[in-house]
């Protein structure tokens, strides 16, 4: 997905979330990227709670790619990436690493559990 | 008599034959002649592991097989993964060296590389490039167009706006209805996205070839035969010759399937590809023990 794809996602989910968040803030939740995992790598999400996602990666330029909601985004080592997003509906939420980073790149993946 | 009425005389030598209306060569009306090619992928030399016990026995045997065809290909081609990935950049222009040197052992010597991401991605191409020349480039054979993508040298899979601009010029330059055969390493259409099976813009391509009434796709990286089609384009991914991987989408992560001793070499294989005529045909052969 292109940034803007990312900014206007990003924008959506706040703008969605807006009437909620003056009452209170969106839980924030740190992930890791290191070759090959994330960390966490199964992160619980409510259905229809925003929350913001911090996203740094340690070694290389990885990527952060949920596929169900076409979103994505590099992850510059030395950068924290936030990322808004509203999960809408109960069940799994895969995530991956879409910048092949080496020879266990394939496994280097996760979900988020929506219940 | 035709090749292919020698290949049912003969037995398939081991093969499974399929046909698919191409698709074009004959709309054109334009004299064509027919000939095969050999697609041989992910053939990750250099990888070590449980799921390949045989590991640098495997192409040699693909190679021998290829070498004792009836009639030889025209040409061959790899769609890409030669090599296994490694973060050294000696050792992997070591393990190029050595495969060059392997498929050297082919009798014929007209050979298509093209590189996988474990090949290029962690260097953008540099030591394929040193190796085997150009990643993406086009080439005509016998009245069919041929086109080899490179959607793996950049680590996040994109052909990028440079290819993109390249291949709308090429593309440009052809009858809308002769045959295209296009070659790449992974599908460019969206397989399995969370398997990272896709192209992140290979809609654009695609939207490149849907002009061009006849275009068939062959690709690698996902080391089994799959058939799909996205409108008119049909697409046609290779076995590998390392390790099989699970059915798309059916596990929870693409890692290679465990060998099986009471089946040695299940799930791996090779292709013909007959083209020139009327179809595209196609003869998929494992790899025997022998």
């Amino acid at each position: 997905m292109k940034r803007r794809h990312v900014l206007l996602f990003g924008a959506a989910a706040t703008g969605a979330a807006l009437t909620s968040a003056r009452a209170q803030a969106p839980r924030e939740i740190e992930i890791t990227a290191q070759r090959f995992r994330f960390t966490p790598n199964v992160i619980p999400l409510k259905a229809g709670e925003p929350v913001v996602l911090l996203i740094r990666s340690l070694d290389f330029p990885h990527g952060f790619f949920v596929p169900d909601l076409n979103l994505r985004t590099d992850l510059m080592p030395g950068r924290v990436v936030r990322l808004a997003l509203t999960p809408r509906a109960p069940g799994p939420l895969a995530f991956l690493c879409d910048n092949f980073c080496g020879d266990e790149h394939e496994g280097m993946d996760g979900h988020f559990e929506v219940s | 008599m035709q090749r292919r009425d020698f290949l049912h005389l003969a037995g398939l030598g081991g093969g499974a034959i399929f046909s698919a209306s191409l698709a074009g060569c004959a709309a054109t009306g334009l004299p064509q002649d027919e000939f095969y090619f050999v697609q041989l992928s992910d053939t990750h030399w250099g990888f070590q592991g449980a799921p390949n016990p045989d590991a640098r026995g495997t192409l040699p045997k693909a190679i021998a097989a290829v070498n004792a065809l009836p009639k030889p290909p025209d040409f061959i081609v790899f769609t890409g993964d030669l090599t296994h990935t490694t973060d050294d950049p000696v050792e992997r222009r070591r393990r190029m060296a050595e495969f060059k040197q392997i498929v050297g052992e082919l009798k014929v010597k007209t050979v298509r590389f093209m590189p996988g991401e474990h090949d290029a991605s962690l260097d953008r191409g540099a030591a394929f490039k040193e190796l085997f020349g150009d990643t993406y480039y086009r080439f005509d054979h016998k009245g069919v167009h041929f086109i080899a993508l490179d959607n793996v040298s950049d680590r996040g899979t994109s052909l990028g706006a440079e290819q993109l601009a390249w291949m709308q010029a090429e593309l440009a330059k052809l009858d809308p209805d002769a045959p295209l055969v296009v070659l790449a390493h992974r599908p460019l259409f969206p397989l399995v996205p969370k398997w990272d099976w896709h192209t992140r813009d290979g809609e654009q391509a695609l939207a490149l070839l849907m002009p061009h009434r006849n275009v068939t796709v062959f690709y690698g990286h996902i080391h089994q035969e799959h058939h799909q089609m996205t409108g008119h384009i049909a697409h046609h991914s290779a076995r590998s010759l390392m390790f099989p991987l699970p059915a798309p989408g059916t596990a929870d992560k693409p890692v290679a399937l465990p060998w099986d001793p009471a089946a040695p070499y299940r799930g791996l294989g090779w292709r013909e590809v007959e083209a020139g005529g009327k179809d595209i045909e196609r003869i998929e052969h494992g790899v025997n023990a022998a």
